[in-house]
């Protein structure tokens, strides 16, 4: 897989779609049976990427929805080895890129070469790790490159411009810039987001520009459309999950871009 | 480049949205730190506040008992009972000069939420304190009296609902609200800049410790003891005697059941704890093959925690402390032969210093020296000690208070 698959993927799929949704679950919650069945309904409403996050229990960066989720799929007894058979089924079945999302620790519990190789080797795009800044990302970046995935930077509101530059020079793939302050699963407000967004563009002027953090409704997507790439959408597939099924999943997810 | 590392251990592994947070803060620090008045309005303040300094007492019964010279570092008489005042205040004055209003914390026991509620109370700043929902069951009085000093008490049901889970929700808090609240870490733990500026503030400790010991002595402990959960204590006493080589420097943790049982968080006497990276820095935490936390077990909620001070982590690499543990049942032993001796409630984390140093005792040279620094008094231990004890009396008048509210609720309902 060539270092740009993703960024590419991206472009093409921009030909023929106003924004792409990426959607976010928590593997092993609430079972590996019930993961497969909602990528399934997920990719049939036009998904168009996905961040798989292999559960830690220390989820710090997450909201209570995804936190109480990372939880309970440990409490169930899930292990990182199933994660990585999981993505070996899921690159094999669908078309779309899949990204692992995850803390530092769950990588350096394996080894960080060995969960790079794994990942590429399971057909993994790319890897989104929130606690791991780009100061202390070096050796891992380093090794992705090597593997060819493309290592996902953060941009956030509270990033000085001069950062989000180094940052944006460091970005593969596409920027995931986060919406606001605060954990996954809180409100946004989408109207403030223009000069923010504009910011983040000009930081990686050549790269597809992601927005998340409080994505949860059809307005939500619209307001993004013409300023974001791609909408990230994590908790609110969660929340439709835990109260109405897979299948409702797949109606939300096809009901964003109607 | 990555900073405040110690060897191979601390960093700041933080979210991107807290990376401007972090860089101002340790501006801050490193501001407060090369300005001596700072220093001296702190040393000021813990003196008229917290009654510093904290003597040095020597156990002359202890000493008589075990036949070697015993002093006591006295820091259960700090303000709130324990060593935490001096961070707390510290951190206080740092916020008052970044004109934050609203202070967050973390607590286990509730010790170091009481201190941050009086800071709080006394600097006139809003304060919120996340506590594990199990903690805040089984630590009602530290509750109530955080809710009594204006402190709102947050129950953590996320995780293991323990101290490391409040961290985490701390961090939530402060992810959302960087712009005017400071997070006020307890121990000498977490990203840079808290572990060296956490342990700057303890190092009062120390610097009082190796002057009254030359005072009193004239000459220099031969050993040092202190507990570690955090390490926050003993990284402010050992500081005193860091350049002093023939100090043997001892760290004491939570054994717990035993180490053989698994249920313990000794982390670094164990050998069972393996490098990682959580809740924001690098170090030796229990964890599982997959990297998960484990759930940490000991009688004295202080010290019940998966991780450890970094740079005590650099400090057992070096071999400049020596890391051992204490069993909760040596720990009740040692907190009685205190108390009978010498009058001491000592806390139950710093009984664990106690304890170390009494097993040791005899089989150290006859013109042994040794300081045991009491990082806090025990009175907050009340219930788990009259459990351990099983004490009838107590059992009866517990029974007796639950009636009396019981019925007073039938009454209102």
């Amino acid at each position: 897989m060539s270092q740009s698959a993703l960024k590419s993927h991206i472009t093409e799929t921009l030909k023929r779609k106003p924004i792409l949704l990426m959607s976010h679950l928590v593997l092993g919650y609430p079972s590996v049976a019930e993961n497969h069945r909602v990528i399934d309904a997920m990719v049939a409403n036009g998904v168009d990427m996905m961040e798989l996050q292999i559960p830690f229990s220390e989820p710090s960066a997450d909201g209570e929805t995804i936190a109480r989720a990372n939880q309970s799929a440990l409490d169930l007894g899930f292990k990182v080895d199933q994660a990585f058979e999981m993505f070996s089924q899921v690159t094999a079945r669908h078309q779309i890129p899949f990204l692992i999302m995850t803390y530092f620790n769950i990588m350096l519990a394996r080894g960080i070469e060995r969960f790079i190789a794994d990942a590429a080797s399971s057909g993994i795009r790319g890897l989104i790790i929130p606690d791991l800044p780009l100061e202390e990302a070096g050796e891992a970046m380093a090794l992705a490159k090597k593997y060819g995935l493309d290592w996902i930077q953060l941009l956030t509101p509270t990033t000085p411009v001069d950062r989000l530059v180094k940052l944006g020079a460091a970005a593969e793939g596409f920027t995931y810039c986060v919406a606001r302050k605060g954990v996954t699963g809180k409100e946004t407000n989408f109207d403030e987001l223009g000069a923010y967004l504009k910011q983040c563009r000009k930081a990686a002027p050549s790269l597809p520009l992601a927005l998340g953090f409080g994505v949860r409704r059809k307005a939500d997507v619209d307001a993004l459309v013409g300023q974001a790439d791609i909408a990230i959408i994590g908790t609110e597939g969660i929340r439709i999950h835990e109260n109405e099924g897979a299948e409702a999943v797949g109606a939300f997810f096809g009901g964003l871009r109607e | 480049m990555s900073t405040g590392y110690y060897g191979p251990f601390g960093g700041a592994f933080i979210p991107e949205i807290l990376h401007e947070t972090f860089r101002r803060l340790t501006e801050e620090y490193a501001s407060a730190r090369s300005d001596p008045d700072f220093w001296r309005d702190y040393e000021k303040l813990m003196e008229n506040y917290s009654g510093r300094p904290t003597p040095l007492s020597f156990a002359e019964n202890l000493s008589k008992h075990f036949g070697r010279k015993i002093y006591i570092k006295r820091e259960d008489l700090n303000q709130t009972g324990a060593h935490k005042a001096n961070n707390v205040m510290g951190q206080g004055l740092l916020v008052q000069r970044m004109g934050k209003r609203r202070v967050i914390a973390e607590t286990g026991a509730g010790q170091h939420g009481v201190a941050t509620a009086t800071m709080a109370a006394r600097l006139g700043l809003d304060c919120v304190v996340y506590m594990g929902a199990k903690d805040v069951a089984r630590q009602r009085p530290n509750v109530f009296w955080m809710e009594r000093l204006g402190a709102t008490v947050i129950p953590v049901t996320a995780g293991s609902q323990t101290l490391k889970d409040a961290i985490n929700e701390a961090m939530r808090d402060w992810v959302a609200s960087m712009d005017d609240t400071h997070y006020v870490l307890g121990t000498a733990c977490g990203a840079h800049p808290f572990p060296e500026m956490v342990s700057w503030f303890q190092s009062i400790i120390g610097a009082e410790a190796h002057k009254q010991i030359l005072a009193q002595e004239g000459r220099l402990p031969t050993h040092v003891y202190a507990c570690v959960g955090g390490g926050s204590n003993a990284m402010g006493i050992f500081q005193g005697f860091l350049d002093n080589p023939e100090v043997e420097l001892i760290g004491v943790e939570a054994g717990g059941d035993g180490i053989d049982t698994g249920r313990h968080a000794a982390r670094i006497a164990s050998n069972a704890a393996v490098t990682g990276v959580a809740q924001g820095y690098k170090t030796y935490f229990l964890q599982d093959g997959d990297g998960q936390m484990k759930e940490t077990s000991s009688v004295a909620a202080g010290l019940d925690y998966v991780g450890v001070s970094p740079i005590l982590a650099n400090l057992h690499e070096q071999k400049r402390v020596r890391f051992e543990a204490a069993t909760d049942s040596e720990v009740m032993e040692a907190h009685d032969l205190l108390m009978r001796k010498e009058g001491l409630i000592a806390a139950l984390e710093s009984s664990h210093a106690v304890a170390q140093a009494f097993k040791e005792l005899p089989n150290l040279p006859e013109d042994a020296v040794v300081v045991i620094n009491l990082s806090g008094r025990g009175d907050k231990d009340i219930f788990t000690i009259a459990d351990a004890l099983d004490d009838p009396q107590w059992r009866e008048f517990i029974i007796k208070k639950g009636n009396e509210y019981a019925k007073g609720q039938e009454k209102e309902s």
